[in-house]
């Protein structure tokens, strides 16, 4: 049985460490620290840890005017809320100005399940990616999430990181490392690229036990930063299989699909097969269940591969 | 610094006045209405009020600013170019190609600018994270904001005015320029905001009504909200849009266009008058 642990919960230990070991550090929430995990770092600095209440413009505004004061700001809520409510106020308070912000959102995706499509962000990414001098990322597994939490640290300036809630199968060891902009290649083939991100690389790796079966053989990448994107390792990969497939959580507009095809068409066409929500809401539902209606589980990546596969010259 | 008295900061006001009516012409556009109406403000806070050193722009110490209402820029410019900050005669090259001086502020382009605004309804939410920032350093600066009375209509400054007090923010004073007029006329009828003095009261905040063009009053309520041991203060200063030039005063049709040829020398002669 695969061990599964939750993001948000390894990202509350990186903020409890940061609490411990950089004092510029100051944590924020708007009335969701229990659920985003923030309450860790709350746990260790209380004098540190700034609440908003519901209130997530203000958030923003307020992260900015710290950071802007020499502050290493770490502003989380729920990613429909830390993207859509205050877009704007990202846009110019700290994407403008590149302010020293990290907009961490936990509950991402149909995952959220019970709570229906006002609470599973499926655009955040998109919007997020749009912004100049914005990173974004999204890791791949609760190690992942811990890693790139004290790596964001250490980088100045503004960055959207998504999370989920629910646990999901562990892919690295517990030291894992991250850099921002650098993919991991998981597992070598020769046929296809399945190019996954968040949650969605533990189904590429499913997908490819699946496809070894039938005699094909795929590299699986986790893309855990959505933007820089690692062009390099697009480029290593696809020039040998010729193909690809992309896998995330969230629309297959404007996110981790349109970034690779985006590069690929510009650069190197070929087959792209994207997986993701396809222009819909999501709904109340068990996430299982969520996953098959729409179209995300391992079988449709498999699935996926083989029509790029199919569409090769 | 050199002290400098009422009267000539009054002074400093009209050419600051002056320099937003050239800016503006020069460039063929931009919000001159709301910067006259808050010049004797910006000439108090950079020629008096404000601890600052214009060589020194990130000196730790420094009293901060936040220009909410980040449509009024060449206001703020002008004194910025005043103070010493950057050449006066940089100041003409508002909103063209390649000027530090864009429409609207922008952090680290303009040695003096703390904020990137122009977007309403967002500065006040700015100030308070400065000001907490200093209140948790144990630091002693004031973080002073301006706010425009139009963008009180904008739900987040009501979400920062209830923080400002939660984290009773002593060192954060803000002012609003209620000159009545908005883009599409008297805000009253847009969507009225009497009384702001009761609306923050409400919130918690000390506040002050003055009559925003008179040195004293302004100099006189900084000074007494600085005094206050508790909580945030705001100064509703009652003002004129336009002030300063007598036909572009009350007039809404100037809360973004420049003057004409004609306007311009009209407006440059009362100035200059005044100034005599």
């Amino acid at each position: 049985m695969t061990q599964k642990l939750a993001q948000r919960n390894y990202y509350g230990k990186a903020l409890a460490k940061l609490a411990e070991t950089n004092p510029n550090v100051i944590a924020m929430d708007a009335d969701l620290a229990g659920s985003t995990k923030t309450s860790e770092f709350r746990k260790v600095a209380p004098e540190r840890f700034v609440e908003v209440g519901i209130a997530e413009q203000n958030l923003i505004g307020i992260a900015a005017g710290l950071a802007a004061s020499g502050k290493t700001v770490f502003a989380s809520t729920f990613a429909v809320f830390a993207s859509g409510r205050c877009w704007e106020q990202i846009r110019l308070a700290l994407a403008y100005p590149k302010l020293n912000v990290k907009v961490v959102s936990t509950h991402c995706g149909i995952s959220v399940g019970a709570d229906g499509a006002s609470h599973q962000a499926l655009e955040d990414m998109a919007i997020m990616r749009a912004l100049p001098n914005m990173v974004v990322i999204s890791p791949a597994d609760a190690y992942e999430a811990y890693a790139a939490t004290l790596a964001i640290a250490e980088y100045d300036g503004p960055v959207y990181m998504r999370l989920g809630r629910a646990d999901v199968p562990v892919l690295f060891p517990e030291d894992v490392k991250f850099e921002i902009g650098k993919a991991k290649v998981l597992r070598t083939g020769t046929d296809v690229t399945l190019i996954g991100t968040g949650q969605m690389v533990a189904l590429c790796m499913e997908a490819a036990d699946m496809l070894e079966k039938e005699g094909i053989t795929a590299d699986v990448i986790d893309m855990s930063t959505i933007k820089p994107l690692d062009t390099q390792a697009i480029v290593t990969s696809v020039s040998k299989t010729g193909c690809a497939v992309t896998a995330e959580e969230h629309s297959v507009i404007g996110g981790l699909g349109s970034a690779v095809s985006e590069f690929l068409s510009e650069n190197m066409p070929c087959p792209v097969t994207r997986i993701g929500t396809r222009d819909t809401f999501g709904e109340s539902g068990d996430p299982d269940e969520l996953f098959k209606k729409y179209g995300l589980t391992a079988e449709d990546i498999r699935e996926a591969a083989k029509r790029s596969i199919g569409m090769k010259e | 610094m050199k002290e400098y008295t009422p009267e000539q900061i009054k002074r400093k006001a009209d050419e600051l006045r002056l320099h937003v009516i050239e800016m503006t012409t020069a460039a063929g556009s931009g919000h001159p209405g709301g910067s006259l109406s808050s010049a004797d403000l910006i000439a108090s806070l950079y020629f008096s009020v404000m601890k600052h050193d214009p060589k020194n722009p990130q000196w730790e110490d420094r009293d901060r600013f936040v220009l909410s209402k980040g449509h009024v820029a060449p206001v703020l410019y002008a004194a910025l170019a005043e103070s010493g900050y950057f050449p006066v005669k940089d100041l003409v090259t508002l909103r063209k190609m390649g000027s530090k001086l864009q429409g609207h502020p922008v952090r680290g382009k303009v040695p003096g600018v703390e904020m990137s605004t122009g977007s309403l309804g967002q500065g006040l939410s700015m100030a308070c994270g400065i000001a907490l920032a200093g209140k948790m350093d144990k630091k002693d600066y004031y973080t002073y904001c301006l706010l425009g009375d139009g963008e009180l209509q904008s739900g987040q400054n009501w979400e920062a005015a209830m923080f400002a007090v939660q984290y009773d923010l002593t060192h954060l004073i803000a002012f609003v320029d209620r000159n009545r007029l908005q883009i599409e006329g008297d805000t009253e009828k847009v969507m009225g905001l009497d009384s702001l003095t009761e609306k923050f009261l409400a919130f918690g905040w000390n506040v002050y009504e003055i009559d925003g063009h008179n040195i004293d009053h302004i100099l006189g309520a900084v000074k007494v909200a600085k005094a206050n041991k508790e909580g945030p203060s705001i100064i509703v200063m009652n003002t004129v849009k336009g002030k300063g030039v007598s036909f572009m005063e009350n007039n809404a049709g100037f809360h973004g266009r420049a003057c004409k040829p004609d306007e311009y020398e009209k407006a440059v002669k009362e100035l200059k008058e005044a100034l005599q």
